[in-house]
């Protein structure tokens, strides 16, 4: 299904960093597939199964906006990248989509462009009351950067 | 090509939706246009959500029943669910669901309505 996994071990300083990178399909089949592997990484900080859960929906919030607003369903590749450095966790999901417009008003709770009404709006809403941090840089036609930060084992 | 995540049972004028074990945007992708079809063929005035195999999900979920919820508003109808455990319990409270839609411990206590209901944390309590 088109899905590389590596993981590299760097020294910075003294703190080890572990990355993984994946590169999925943008299809909706693998929103799943990538939020269970972000957990399956990052279940070495010895995570609780709350910190798991949350990471797993956020995961799944930014990978689903890459899916349905970056690609809008079309073929296309997301990227993912985790790094673990000492307790803390970064989760990248980037995408070559449209972009968006207006990051600020996307972030907006409740904004949404769906018209079928089954799309709640809420993906960075749900982002940022899971992760400690959430940014998002955006360039229209070039694509869309979310970066996500959580500190485990508080 | 695509599977239905969901199975329907219907109960006199309640239709009891049973969810997948991970309520994603994916999995979510059939259910409109599939309450839609059970709601034109029926006459349902209650809308019942089963979480009980639920385990993950998120903001997709918020989504359908929001809308499930509108649409039931729309022709007084209401909305319940039953089964979920402390982390879709979590889920649903930071999407605004919790205000909106009566949680309950039971599948008979979710059709039949009103009594006891669940609240954040899984406690029961009594409405009025």
């Amino acid at each position: 299904m088109g899905t590389e996994m590596r993981r590299e071990n760097q020294c910075e300083g003294e703190k080890k960093k572990e990355i993984m990178r994946m590169e999925l399909e943008s299809l909706s089949e693998n929103e799943e597939f990538a939020r269970v592997a972000v957990a399956m990484f990052m279940s070495r900080m010895d995570p609780t199964m709350e910190e798991i859960d949350d990471v797993k929906t956020a995961v799944s919030e930014a990978v689903t906006n890459g899916v349905i607003h970056g690609y809008q369903g079309k073929a296309g590749i997301i990227y993912i990248e985790v790094a673990i450095e000492g307790r803390e966790l970064t989760v990248t999901v980037r995408d070559r989509g449209v972009g968006i417009q207006d990051v600020k008003k996307a972030m907006e709770p409740m904004y949404t462009t769906d018209v079928t009404g089954e799309r709640s709006g809420m993906g960075f809403s749900f982002m940022e009351a899971f992760m400690d941090l959430v940014e998002v840089l955006s360039t229209p036609g070039e694509g869309t950067w979310v970066t996500m930060k959580k500190q485990i084992g508080r | 090509m695509t599977e239905s995540a969901f199975t329907y049972e219907a109960r006199g004028q309640a239709l009891v939706i049973h969810l997948p074990g991970e309520l994603d945007h994916h999995n979510c992708r059939n259910l409109r246009y599939e309450t839609d079809l059970l709601l034109a063929e029926n006459y349902i005035t209650r809308l019942v959500f089963d979480f009980s195999k639920t385990v993950f999900m998120d903001s997709s979920g918020i989504g359908i029943l929001l809308n499930r919820y509108k649409q039931m508003e729309g022709s007084g109808g209401k909305v319940a669910i039953y089964g979920a455990g402390p982390r879709i319990l979590r889920v649903l409270n930071i999407g605004g669901i919790g205000k909106l839609v009566p949680c309950y411990d039971s599948k008979e206590a979710a059709i039949e309505g009103g009594g006891r209901q669940m609240i954040p944390g899984g406690k029961l309590w009594e409405q009025r």
